[in-house]
């Protein structure tokens, strides 16, 4: 009966508005008080049922609840045989909590989306060979599946057999499809675009990367603050505190009705919804647009940020360095370019991959008793040639001459920032090249950006050297710029302007540096929805995309800015009626539930406006 | 000192019961401490999430079934959609 009441709570409340309307008009138009009267007592009561339900179970577990105290004041007023009060404040009541239902799930609705993507169901070979449609919770580690073209990824899982391309946008936020061969690695929640794949899972269900991050969304929602665990204490206490005040009112007035005034107006309800909405919201925007923010401690540091720390190599750089410039000082260049590349071959050093990669198709020679020099480069015997690839400190060692003319290229190749390789044959300088990583697209505009969000330093700290850092810093505008700094020394500069009194977050790709990520206030990682970014930082930007990030800050800045405009709209309001419950006359039961009924749809309306949050240009 | 908590840990399992839409605050309360009450569910465990309407618990299925959680959810007046339940 209980439940059956409950589950009705919608009809109920179009119940009980026909009924307030049939006795309005009958009383106006008919000028039947009697109809009026009883239509009221009707809609009073079963008003009133669910409402009392509820609180008498909230009761039960010993918890005062928003409830209880409607409750009293509708029993009371129709005990005072006030139905007209008793009538509306019921269904004001019922009505704004359909209405907080509709828009709450509203703000839900970004999250919802990525929940949604999911995947539900397998194909799974059975012991006869044949692939069974099954339930994606039936799915074991181990156990081979079928995904054919258009359909999800239901595990994280190895290819088997097969090919075909995926688009990876739910993991990655990147949506062009990226080929899969035996041995790749797919992911559960992606596309299969076209191609037939059979996988054998390796993690299922919430293990994996998908599941961890709806995981980890779903716990950012509803993490608590301190303010909101404030506003929570607060609100536990509140609602006895309002019943007792209404007690000792009535004891002294013995004016029943400004006791359930006083009830009714009590109710705190903006003030508990207000908070979680907007973190709800917030987080749902940051979801659908590539941020993942986890909870909403996170948010109110992030706002207050004013210090941000870059690793450079990965995080402003593309990460893999190329050659920008070379000169020949010899004519044979052809025949020394593949020495070159012979040696480079053998080596995995990043700058022998970029000449590599320059060269492009030589033949190549035998290479004979190689010897590698510790930050120098590698010296070896080709074509019965002795040839040296290797730093300025090489050639010096190997007693190359470097004339004035080359000595003047050196110095113009280090001002813009390149490494420098050069080769020698014999003695003689044959090529000078210069290596750089090139600066990321975009990276200056949305460091511009960052600024006009109120970040006042930009800082990025790199193991390369103090020139290379320097050249980066200077196009980049940089506030500071250190070199030669290993893990620990970031981690030691972070701990120091800490110290100072900064807000630093830290950004970075979350492999080698996650003493920093754990470190700073903020630590941001640059994964592509790795499981270290995932795991060490507070932000993770989908796709390792640099321009999410003043968008996170702008984002996180309107969230913090909109929890606060909502408690203090809900504090506004209780102020506001109290002070015309005690100052005037146009106070009364009803318009106090009203008025609160609406301040909790503006908080809600209020915190939607971060669904559609733009950082403006 | 928790040798009874020791034994059951062996048939300790987590669950995740997805609820309809929660709309107050005060639900969660109420849910938590009806999960709490109940004996064999581990109270530091409970944690309803308002947002997400889902409540998370470990208990020791010796002492306690899924059922029963979800009939003292029921109680409550909240319509339980499914429960997923793990062993750890």
């Amino acid at each position: 009966m209980q439940r059956f009441i409950l589950k009705s709570k919608n009809q109920i409340t179009l119940l009980s508005a026909i009924l307030i309307a049939t006795a309005y008009i009958s009383k106006w138009a008919a000028g039947n008080t009697e109809v009026f009267t009883l239509a009221l007592i009707v809609a009073s009561v079963i008003g009133a049922l669910p409402i009392a339900i509820q609180a008498y179970q909230a009761l039960r577990v010993k918890v005062v609840s928003i409830d209880l105290l409607v409750t009293i004041a509708v029993i009371s007023a129709f005990l005072i045989q006030n139905y007209e009060e008793s009538a509306i404040v019921t269904f004001l009541f019922l009505f704004g909590a359909y209405l907080e239902q509709r828009t709450l799930n509203q703000t839900r609705s970004a999250i919802k989306e990525l929940t949604e993507m999911a995947p539900e169901s397998a194909f799974k070979q059975m012991e006869n060979g044949e692939f069974v449609e099954v339930d994606v919770d039936d799915v074991d580690e181990g156990d081979l599946l079928l995904v054919k073209t258009g359909a999800k990824v239901p595990v994280d899982g190895t290819v088997i057999f097969g090919d075909g391309h995926i688009n990876e946008a739910s993991i990655t936020g990147e949506s062009l499809p990226v080929g899969k061969e035996k041995d790749s690695k797919v992911f559960a929640g992606t596309i299969l675009e076209n191609g037939t794949l059979q996988i054998v899972a390796d993690r299922v269900g919430e293990d994996t990367t998908f599941g961890r991050i709806i995981e980890l969304v779903e716990e950012a929602q509803d993490s608590k603050s301190q303010t909101e665990r404030f506003v929570d204490r607060f609100s536990k206490y509140y609602t006895p505190v309002v019943l007792f005040l209404a007690f000792v009112v009535w004891l002294f007035t013995k004016d029943v009705e400004l006791a359930i005034t006083i009830l009714v107006l009590g109710c705190p309800g903006a003030l508990v919804i207000g908070v979680p909405v907007s973190n709800v919201a917030g987080i749902g925007n940051g979801a659908r647009s590539g941020v993942l923010l986890k909870g909403s401690e996170v948010i109110t540091d992030f706002s207050r940020v004013d210090t941000m720390v870059f690793d450079k190599t990965g995080t402003l750089t593309v990460g893999n360095p190329s050659v920008s410039e070379t000169i020949y000082y010899s004519a044979d260049s052809a025949e020394v370019l593949g020495y070159m590349a012979s040696i480079e071959r053998e080596s995995d050093h990043p700058l022998a991959k970029a000449i590599l990669e320059e060269i492009g198709e030589v033949e190549f020679s035998v290479v004979e008793s190689t010897e590698v020099v510790k930050g120098g480069g590698i010296v070896a015997n080709v074509n019965e040639h002795r040839v040296a690839v290797g730093n300025v400190a090489l050639m010096e060692r190997e007693k190359v001459y470097l004339s004035d003319e080359v000595k003047a290229d050196i110095d113009r190749f280090m001002n813009c920032g390149n490494s420098l390789v050069l080769t020698s044959v014999d003695g003689e300088l044959k090529v000078l090249m210069g290596v750089r990583d090139q600066i990321r697209k975009g990276v200056k505009e949305n460091l511009r950006k960052l600024k006009k969000l109120g970040v006042k330093n930009l800082v990025m700290l790199s193991g390369d050297n103090q020139g290379t850092v320097d050249v980066v810093s200077r196009e980049l505008g940089l506030t500071e710029a250190h070199g030669n700094m290993l893990p620990e020394d970031k981690s030691a500069y972070i701990k120091k302007i800490q110290s100072e009194g900064h807000i630093v977050a830290f950004i970075g790709d979350g492999v080698n540096d996650s003493p920093s990520l754990a470190l700073a206030d903020i630590g941001i990682a640059m994964g592509s929805g790795t499981d270290v970014a995932i795991e060490t930082s507070d932000v993770v930007l989908m796709n390792s995309d640099f321009s999410r990030l003043p968008h996170a800050l702008g984002l996180t800045k309107s969230i913090s800015r909109n929890m606060k405009q909502n408690v203090t709209i809900a504090v506004g309001v209780v102020l506001v009626l109290f002070a015309g419950l005690l100052l005037s006359e146009w106070v009364s039961m009803s318009v106090g539930m009203l008025v609160h009924e609406l301040s909790i749809l503006v908080v809600i309306i209020n915190g939607m406006r971060l669904l559609g949050f733009r950082l403006r240009k | 000192m928790n040798t009874i908590n020791k034994i059951g840990e062996n048939n300790m399992k987590s669950v995740t019961i997805q609820l309809e839409t929660l709309t107050c605050p005060s639900c969660v309360q109420k849910i938590e401490v009806a999960l709490k009450g109940l004996e064999g569910v581990d109270k530091e465990s409970v944690k309803v999430m308002f947002n997400a309407s889902k409540a998370k618990a470990y208990f020791d299925d010796d002492k306690v079934s899924v059922e029963q959680l979800e009939e003292s959810i029921a109680k409550m007046g909240y319509e339980v959609k499914n429960s997923k339940v793990k062993s750890v």
